[in-house]
């Protein structure tokens, strides 16, 4: 592991360039060969948590046949610990719109939809603002690509791609099986890429910066910086943009409280990472992946109330469509409880890590498949909280 | 209240009638009506061409989509770790104190509807509620006091 240490950037939150959607302008003018080589080479992953390379994702999309293909912006940002998209379309609305205008360039697409969660609803007047001068400058342009912010009411599990089309298709948001994949059957079943409203923000700083600078930033498997949200037991909670690649211990000195038990890296559904593990712990792709939530806890905090939260979270969360999601979380939860009474044995603990490996192998989607990583992380590294 | 029939038709002219126009007409008829009844949702299902079950399908998917009665104000208190951990049950409390109803209750003169609701993405500010559309950060019972205040008065 290379000797890595803490870097603030200002990347994403930088400011805008001189001219309004001056970097969108002068990318319309470049071949979409030339876009998609610069987004390989600049080694860009989707930032939603996934991780899935972008440039791949638009180049199938692309390559698919069809005259109608959409972009969507996932603004469904419904993780716990998770508030870094409110914050980028707060502050930089133009360069999720130029991120999205120009991957409809490069996959032929007409139409871009943002799917924004109906908790941020407030928000909309002002996106609706910024939206009409993107509209005007895409006019003046020439450039034929328009965008629509579409409405969540309040369903976590409407994050996962095929759920939030199901979603702006007018039904329930319930997952779809895969394969097909987005990139040949999305929105109204049509080729669509999907991206983060992050990962849109970053296409635009690759355009801006050209991949050998963006390139700089990070490490081998996770190139670029990342949006981050700090929260629970940290005298400095907030949005901080940090380079990938960063060790745990490193992050716990600058945001701890002195007294940090754990950090849950990735939200609810992510891992939790016990004070003795914080120094071989990357932050990225290469270790502990994350859509940008960091919640900290100092040892104050009872393992066992956190963990029943999370699996609370979930059960209501959960779509009920499948059935190791549905009753798992729920028997998860009833499990730990009986645990903790003293109704089941401390053993009865290692059937419910089996069930949460079942709902690893056996869920149709990213809900029930991850429910594991927190539970699992949780009971291993605090097994006497769970019991007594 | 706003007539079921009359505010869907302008919803649906403002929409479209397609299947994808269903989220945002539901949409429309909570943030009038504060809920959408059963007549409402087959009134919908007219409207749209659709079957009646698939709207009740869409509209009990959804947490924001309510199906039963709401006061004017619907308050969402986020339950959601970092704002349990700073302090959601004060929060809860006060305002059960202040509404003199419990969580899930409507008070009695229709105004305000008491609700627990999943990550609001405040977690930095925590604790935090939305009433309606508006959220509400870094509380305390005192700026709960104050906030709920300033809605009786309204």
């Amino acid at each position: 592991m290379s000797e890595q240490t803490l870097k603030r950037v200002d990347l994403i939150f930088g400011e805008y360039s001189n001219e309004k959607y001056k970097v969108l302008a002068t990318t319309l003018e470049r071949t979409n060969e030339e876009i998609l080589q610069e987004l390989l080479d600049s080694g860009l992953r989707g930032r939603g948590g996934a991780g899935f390379p972008t440039a791949m994702k638009w180049k199938y999309t692309a390559e698919t046949p069809g005259d109608e293909k959409y972009v969507v912006c996932n603004a469904d940002e419904g993780e716990p610990g998770t508030f870094k998209d409110r914050e980028i379309l707060y502050r930089v609305p133009r360069k999720v719109f130029s991120g999205m205008a120009i991957c409809g360039k490069v996959i032929g697409a007409k139409k871009g939809y943002m799917y924004l969660r109906g908790e941020y609803k407030f928000m909309v007047p002002e996106l609706v603002k910024e939206l009409a001068i993107y509209h005007e400058h895409a006019k003046k342009l020439g450039f034929d690509f328009t965008i629509e912010i579409r409405m969540g009411s309040g369903a976590y599990i409407c994050g996962e791609e095929s759920a939030l089309f199901e979603s702006m298709e007018g039904g329930r948001g319930e997952p779809r099986n895969k394969p097909p994949y987005p990139t040949t059957s999305g929105f109204m079943k049509k080729p669509t890429v999907i991206n983060n409203v992050e990962t849109f923000v970053n296409v635009l700083m690759i355009m801006r910066l050209g991949p050998d600078q963006y390139r700089k930033l990070g490490t081998t498997d996770s190139r670029g910086s990342k949006v981050f949200s700090v929260s629970g037991d940290t005298p400095i909670p907030g949005i901080y943009e940090l380079e990938l690649g960063m060790p745990l211990d490193k992050f716990v000195d600058e945001f701890g409280d002195g007294d940090t038990k754990a950090v849950q890296v990735g939200g609810a559904s992510g891992f939790c990472v016990p004070r003795k593990k914080f120094k071989d712990t990357v932050i990225g792709f290469e270790g502990v992946p994350t859509g940008g939530s960091m919640m900290i806890f100092n040892s104050s905090r009872s393992m066992y109330n956190v963990l029943h939260n999370y699996l609370e979270f979930f059960e209501e969360e959960s779509c009920g469509q499948c059935t190791p999601c549905r009753v798992g979380c729920q028997q998860l939860l009833k499990g730990i409880v009986a645990v903790k009474k003293g109704e089941k044995k401390a053993i009865y603990l290692d059937q419910l890590m089996k069930l949460s490996e079942s709902m690893k192998i056996t869920a149709k989607c990213g809900l029930g498949q991850s429910v594991a990583n927190s539970f699992s992380s949780i009971v291993n590294n605090f097994k006497e909280e769970m019991i007594y | 209240m706003t007539d079921c029939k009359s505010l869907i038709q302008e919803l649906a002219e403002k929409y479209g009638r397609e299947r994808s126009s269903l989220l945002p007409i539901l949409q429309g008829v909570v943030s009038a009506n504060h809920y959408v009844s059963d007549t409402c949702m087959t009134d919908i299902a007219k409207e749209l061409d659709l079957s009646a079950a698939q709207v009740y399908g869409t509209a009990t998917f959804y947490s924001f989509l309510d199906t039963e009665p709401r006061g004017e104000y619907v308050i969402r208190v986020c339950k959601t770790i970092t704002c349990d951990m700073h302090g959601k049950k004060t929060i809860v409390q006060t305002l059960e104190d202040m509404l003199k109803i419990k969580v899930g209750e409507t008070t009695p003169n229709k105004k305000f509807t008491l609700l627990e609701t999943n990550c609001l993405g405040w977690c930095h500010e925590g604790p935090a509620m939305l009433i309606n559309d508006t959220p509400y950060s870094g509380l305390t019972s005192e700026k709960v006091h104050d906030i709920i205040s300033e809605y009786i008065q309204k």
